[in-house]
């Protein structure tokens, strides 16, 4: 039963040709430029998470528009992990939740939490073992833009299935995404639409929608809010199917005036009016640029492709080729500008080092403690990311799971479990405490192979350099260093925090 | 140069000068702040007893602390019996009691509600720095110190959250100074995000390089959770080079049945281990120029609910305590005939208002920009 996981399902399939790198020196008269080592690893470490030196290998044979092609293709990939069983149970209708004992709505709670804690370890999962990294980088992207927590949602049935949604519009059309998650049950949960009726409007999810979705701040009035918040009316849920339901009689259908336009609008109406302000694509195009390429977007370059973007109707692969392809993308002064969060840092190591284990899944906890508790962002605006990843708990914590992971260090590992990272009511005591254990387990058996794994990488310190760290390293590599050793210091170096 | 050292080049230099500044004391982070989160929103009305309005009995049948078992603080008001340990500090003078404290529009969901405390925003504000990040971004407190704050027993830094604060957040000393080995703290770099992880590695070398694990206090600490974080909070404290602020936190308010074990256990950990708080400060010398605060999400509702619990309120009491405090008590009694439609209390202090006496009274810096207004400040601190 105990089947070993294999981290990196793409590796196989090339085998690295030695340290030899093919660099970007080709003059610019040259038809094919081929993108080399160094670009090919910046790209993927962009698009996805830390790679293999065999996959930057085969991505430095490529030229740029091959190696997105071939990045976009493998999106249509399905998915290799099976979510948990309980996925496709029905929720608990709400009229059974209401009338539960204490007793019962406390193992109830306990349940949500247990299953919560199983659907972050099968997210985590995927990331770690998909062959399309861009897909779950890109549905981590809208899970951090469309923001639902389960600490309000409570029911992870609602989570699993907006995580589906996610993935099935995430390199699709912005305007159908948008359209669909106002129908989603989680956002309708998680923005309180359910009790936006008529004459008794909550605004929360119209201010979010044009503050967060589509507009950005200051792009509308307080008004707008208003009226718009008007036309969402009755967009709610049935309770014991846990659908969306249009509920007509609590629907508002007078007369509304949004951002200059003034009719009987409803809800995908609105969503229109929003779609068709150029601020929209500027909106989601800064994100992307700070998602991709470095923490303050470049105006001339936000602005061509969010003209390409909203000239294609919102497709959003069209933004990402405008932006991947782009010389600004790999422009020097952009190298190594990011911060890596807690899942790049721990997906992109398991991965990039080809880690075996047994049981993956508790590494959530691990980006849980790091800051990223997938599911459950801090608020509606999402995880802020970049420089606020690091703070001294969160860089100690990082270093102590490296220096462990490459086994560096006799510290016990409960210690690097001393903190609990999520909520504090009494009743998530008990599977949280389950997954600890696992994931103290999981710590324990985890295996590098070291040395398949730097003959593969070259086993020269200034190649491993090349591979492990996007430039080089704060602190130089002594002379004598070699192997393991290297890898350890270069894992533990500041520059390693960046991608 | 990083941002912070500019802030503090340019608030010597010119720049601010000229600004029309309120009268303040020279900024003086000697004095410690001392922050305690009752995490989960602890029950006010059980803590401090309005024990003289029939409608306090009359709204919780099966939990109110009876009349003749509250430690009476005025013929109105008393406190949890659980809380013995704090009456010789209220006998001394320096125990305040704040009623009424919350915020308008108050938000019931424990993260966003505790985010508005410790950003200090407004409820439908969205801030990512922590209320003392932006203090200390305005008044820097000295590079000399071992770190601007420390937080003990929780990975979360709450008010010291965002850039520029040097927190070090540890559970206990010995255990900091192990992991700290891992940091190298050297260096400058030109890449931006590169430069604000060198920075946070040198905060972590500069606080492992100063702060003790070795002090011996007389003090005897609880044998609790909460004892061993005072007992590190001491340990900090004993330090040679200082902190501006420490946070403690106690798990375990969110009391939605069954309350009144739970509760009576919660309240006397904490008076229990202010008390040894308190005998290890005085042992430091430290008592008169500490000034203590608690907080928390939220307080809860007024009626209790069917389980023997109370659920998420607004309007809650709490404690400023310290050799500098004038004890007494603050703020309004629960307004029981004024609730609103959930059944929960109108506040009638600000928390900012608590914020700002601790920026401007105790520190002697200016609130206006951390509290992003101005707030009348309470007057619970002798002269």
């Amino acid at each position: 039963m105990r089947r070993l996981l294999f981290l990196t399902a793409t590796l196989i399939a090339v085998v690295c040709g030695g340290a030899v790198s093919i660099t970007r020196a080709a003059p610019p008269h040259f038809e094919v430029m081929l993108l080399g080592f160094d670009a090919a690893r910046h790209l993927l470490s962009r698009t996805g998470f830390a790679a293999t030196p065999a996959e930057i290998d085969t991505f430095s044979r490529l030229t740029r528009e091959q190696a997105v092609e071939r990045l976009l293709a493998a999106t249509d990939k399905p998915r290799v992990t099976p979510p948990p069983a309980w996925v496709t149970e029905p929720v608990t209708p709400a009229s059974q939740v209401r009338t539960m004992s204490v007793e019962e709505r406390q193992a109830w709670q306990r349940r949500n939490v247990a299953r919560g804690l199983e659907m972050r370890g099968w997210w985590l999962q995927e990331m770690v073992a998909t062959p399309s990294p861009l897909t779950e980088k890109m549905a981590l992207f809208w899970h951090n833009h469309f923001v639902s927590s389960q600490q309000k949602v409570r029911q992870p049935q609602y989570l699993y299935r907006q995580n589906v949604l996610l993935r099935e519009h995430a390199l699709g059309s912005f305007g159908h995404f948008l359209q669909a998650i106002a129908r989603d049950p989680a956002m309708v949960i998680y923005l309180d639409n359910a009790s936006n009726r008529k004459g008794q409007p909550n605004e929360n999810f119209a201010r979010e929608v044009m503050e967060l979705f589509t507009l950005g701040e200051g792009q509308y009035s307080e008004r707008d809010i208003k009226e718009a918040a008007r036309a969402f009316t009755g967009w709610s849920i049935d309770g014991e199917k846990g659908e969306f339901l249009f509920r007509s009689l609590a629907h508002d259908d007078g007369e509304k005036a949004v951002l200059g336009s003034i009719g009987n609008f409803d809800g995908d109406a609105v969503l229109d009016i929003l779609l068709a302000q150029p601020q929209t694509a500027e909106f989601i195009v800064r994100k992307l640029w700070r998602e991709f390429v470095s923490p303050e977007p470049d105006a001339v370059e936000v602005k061509r492709v969010a003209n390409a973007f909203r000239d294609s109707r919102y497709d959003i692969r069209v933004a990402l080729r405008a932006l991947l392809n782009s010389d600004a993308f790999y422009a020097p002064k952009y190298r190594a500008a990011l911060v890596k969060s807690p899942v790049d840092l721990v997906v992109g190591t398991l991965r990039q080092f080809q880690f075996t284990t047994t049981d993956v899944q508790p590494f959530a906890l691990t980006v849980a403690q790091l800051g990223q508790n997938l599911f459950a962002p801090p608020n509606v605006k999402g995880w802020p990311g970049g420089e606020a990843w690091i703070n001294s708990t969160t860089l100690l914590a990082r270093k102590q799971f490296l220096d462990r992971l490459f086994n560096a260090s006799d510290m016990r590992p409960a210690m690097m479990l001393a903190a609990p990272p999520l909520a504090n009511q009494a009743v998530q005591g008990a599977p949280i405490n389950a997954m600890r254990q696992r994931l103290m387990r999981a710590m324990a058996e985890i295996q590098f192979d070291s040395h398949g794994w730097l003959q593969r990488a070259g086993n020269e310190p200034a190649q491993l350099q090349r591979v492990v760290l996007a430039m080089a390293p704060q602190h130089a590599l002594p002379a004598t260093a070699t192997g393991i050793d290297v890898i350890r210091r270069l894992t533990q170096d500041p520059v390693y925090q960046l991608k | 140069m990083n941002r912070r050292d500019f802030l503090s080049a340019t608030a010597a230099s010119s720049v601010l000068a000229w600004l029309p500044q309120p009268a303040l004391a020279a900024v003086d982070y000697r004095k410690l702040l001392i922050l305690i989160e009752l995490k989960g929103g602890n029950d006010g009305l059980n803590t401090v007893i309005p024990y003289a309005d029939a409608q306090y009995a009359a709204l919780r049948p099966h939990i109110a602390v009876a009349r003749d078992q509250v430690l009476q603080l005025d013929e109105f008001t008393g406190l949890n019996p659980s809380l013995s340990s704090l009456m010789p500090l209220w006998k001394a003078g320096e125990l305040g009691v704040v009623q009424g404290v919350g915020y308008p529009a108050g938000n019931l969901s424990h993260f966003r509600s505790i985010e508005i405390w410790e950003t200090a925003s407004k409820s439908n504000e969205y801030l990512q720095e922590g209320w003392l990040t932006r203090a200390f971004d305005q008044s820097p407190v000295p590079r000399t110190y071992a770190a601007d704050a420390v937080v003990v027993g929780s990975p979360e830094v709450g008010p010291f959250a965002g850039n520029g604060t040097r927190t070090i957040a540890l559970t206990n000393t010995e255990q900091f100074l192990q992991q700290a080995r891992l940091a190298v703290g050297a260096g400058q770099a030109h890449n931006r995000a590169l430069s604000h992880i060198l920075r946070v590695e040198n905060d972590i070398v500069q606080a492992a390089a100063n702060l003790n694990t070795n002090h011996v206090f007389r003090t005897a600490f609880p044998q609790t959770g909460f004892g061993n974080a005072v007992r590190t909070a001491s340990q900090v404290i004993a330090s040679k080079a200082g902190v501006a602020a420490i946070k403690l936190s106690l798990n375990g308010f969110d009391t939605h049945s069954g309350q009144t074990g739970t509760h009576t256990n919660l309240l006397k950990t904490l008076a229990d281990g202010l008390a040894a708080l308190k005998a290890a400060l005085s042992e430091l010398g430290r008592w008169d120029d500490t000034l203590i605060a608690t907080y928390a999400e939220f307080g809860r509702r007024p009626r209790e609910n069917a389980s023997g619990g109370t659920d998420h309120g607004t309007a809650n009491a709490h404690f400023v305590l310290g050799g500098a405090v004038k004890g007494g008590l603050y703020g309004a009694r629960p307004a029981f005939d004024r609730l609103d439609g959930n059944g929960n209390l109108p506040f009638a202090v600000d928390f900012r208002s608590i914020y700002a006496t601790v920026l401007e009274r105790w520190w002697g810096v200016s609130a206006v920009a951390a509290m992003r207004g101005r707030f009348t400040t309470l007057d619970v601190l002798k002269a």
